[in-house]
């Protein structure tokens, strides 16, 4: 397992409004591993993973508290937001392609970051579908629009999407609760390839993904982080009794 | 219970035919009122009426309706889409925007002949334009302003929220997203907005009435903007069809004219609400079958 450090959070709270969504988190997220969220709906895994690149920026009644360093840099303090979500991609619940061709999707990170240059963006987006191992699926049909594509084609190519600004992060949230089961397993292959060159924290609400791929797993329940630790360990031999009454299955 | 069944089918039966009658009748008014102008204008026509002479022809009408039409679009439509964009995206829920969406509704339900009265107090008035194609035209775009600013909030709001998202994720500001992802994709419902507004410029005639101005001839060859012969002033008084037809039957002089007037403008008003409906079908099957839509790419 990694030692370095990735994500340093210490005492997070996050409330809308009045409502506490996220209550005095506090954990060390490693590199170039997978750390997987778990917890019921409503348990506050996917608004912690967005507090990880600023997307609560856009929701007006959001306010976080406590300090969240990634490498050492306070993300809230001394980091741009924009800058920010350029070094933490995100992939979201439902494959999110834009209404355009397979290469502009790939291509609209580069474009926004302002590369124009014709061969070096064909270079990007060929470099990026190949991480995503969708390349051999796609390079004949770059200029198709990516709406064609099947529901899992869509997610990598989501996937491919976010490499394609070259980010340290993978956030994925939830990514394969709209997928097939083989869509799912090509998704979990990848983010095991991809965890020697990013470090991905992945929400899911299904256990056994969490089991089969993460390194660590933390486990939320109404705004709190119960349990977090190897994930081997948190499964076999979990620590506080809500964390096992969960993955046993007796709620959720 | 028999009893309740067949009776709850009566019923059924009963609404059914009631609706069909209701669909029949607008069927029947729209076709029976469409057909008898386009009849009535077929009837009246002579050839010489398609000219372009502004004596006792259409031509220069027709010529200047579109063109009012053109510079009304040009002035609403950029103003229109922002004020989409603004209420869709940036507009903080409050007193504030709650106010200014009354304001876009009321504005809609504006009686046009107010509007005119409107655009002659301000543009004739006050700013100390002459009846002018560009007064009428700025008229015309009041009255369609509104039309434009709700689809393009609406096509905003019914696109997918994982664009927005997808794009902001990037690391994109709200204003590139804005313009790179959901503009282009929601171009095509508020082109349908536009031709419906183009539409309604086209029969418009009461916000004409004070601001338009009666002029009919032109001199096709002028070089010289500022005369008031020349097609392309727009500081030239400028009769559109609508208005023809009006000042035709005020002054009973040519009943057969405003007939074929009539029928022409007619048939331009159709014309284009047949195109903003296949329009808005063809992005629906689209939309629905995304397949189809890749695969024309």
């Amino acid at each position: 397992m990694s030692e370095k450090v990735k994500f340093e959070i210490r005492n997070v709270n996050l409330h809308y409004g009045d409502f506490h969504a996220l209550k005095n988190v506090n954990m060390d997220i490693m590199e170039n591993e997978i750390t997987a969220f778990i917890g019921p709906s409503g348990c506050g895994k996917s608004t912690f993973l967005k507090t990880l690149n600023r997307m609560q920026d856009f929701e007006e009644s959001a306010r976080v508290d406590g300090t969240i360093k990634m490498d050492g840099t306070d993300i809230y303090k001394d980091m741009d937001g924009i800058a920010l979500r350029h070094t933490v991609g995100m992939v979201f619940q439902q494959p999110n392609p834009f209404p355009k061709s397979v290469y502009d999707n790939v291509a609209y990170g580069p474009r926004i970051f302002g590369i124009k240059k014709k061969a070096q963006l064909d270079q990007i987006v060929e470099r990026s579908l190949r991480q995503a191992a969708i390349w051999d699926e796609l390079k004949d049909r770059l200029n198709k629009s990516a709406l064609g594509l099947s529901g899992g084609q869509q997610q990598r190519l989501c996937i491919a999407r976010a490499l394609a600004v070259n980010p340290d992060v993978l956030l994925m949230d939830e990514p394969t609760s709209a997928l097939d089961p083989i869509s799912t397993s090509k998704i979990e292959d990848l983010a095991v390839e991809l965890k020697k060159d990013y470090t991905i924290i992945m929400v899911t609400h299904n256990m056994q993904q969490a089991a089969r791929i993460s390194d660590r797993t933390a486990f939320f329940l109404l705004g709190e982080m119960v349990e977090y630790g190897p994930t081997a360990q948190l499964f076999a031999n979990p620590s506080d009794p809500r964390t096992e009454r969960y993955i046993t299955g007796r709620f959720g | 219970m028999d009893k309740r069944i067949a009776s709850a089918k009566r019923a059924d039966k009963i609404a059914t035919v009631i609706f069909c009658i209701i669909a029949a009748m607008f069927f029947l008014l729209l076709f029976g009122f469409a057909g008898y102008v386009i009849i009535r204008g077929i009837m009246s026509a002579k050839p010489s009426m398609f000219g372009f002479t502004g004596y006792d022809d259409i031509g220069n009408q027709l010529f200047n309706t579109i063109y009012l039409v053109f510079i009304s679009l040009l002035v609403c439509v950029p103003i229109g889409v922002f004020a989409g964009i603004y209420l869709a995206m940036y507009a903080k829920p409050g007193r504030f925007t709650k106010f200014l969406r009354m304001c876009i509704e009321t504005l809609s339900s504006l009686p046009s002949i107010v509007v005119g009265l409107f655009g002659y107090l301000v543009f004739l008035i006050v700013l100390g334009m002459d009846r002018s194609l560009l007064a009428g035209a700025l008229s015309i775009s009041i009255i369609t302003l509104p039309l434009i600013t709700t689809t393009t909030e609406d096509a905003i709001k019914g696109l997918p929220s994982g664009y927005l998202q997808g794009s902001l994720g990037m690391g994109a500001t709200k204003w590139q997203s804005v313009y790179h992802v959901l503009l282009p994709a929601c171009l095509p419902r508020i082109m349908t907005g536009v031709i419906l507004a183009a539409g309604r410029g086209f029969g418009e005639a009461a916000a004409l009435l004070y601001t338009a101005g009666s002029g009919s001839r032109l001199y096709w060859a002028s070089t010289n903007i500022h005369s008031a012969v020349n097609p392309w002033n727009v500081m030239r008084p400028a009769e559109t069809l609508s208005i023809q037809i009006w000042n035709l039957q005020v002054n009973g002089q040519n009943q057969d004219l405003a007939n074929v007037s009539s029928a022409v403008l007619m048939v331009l008003v159709l014309a284009f609400s047949i195109l903003a409906n296949a329009l808005s079908r063809h992005i629906q099957a689209k939309n629905a079958g995304q397949v189809s839509g890749g695969k024309k790419r």
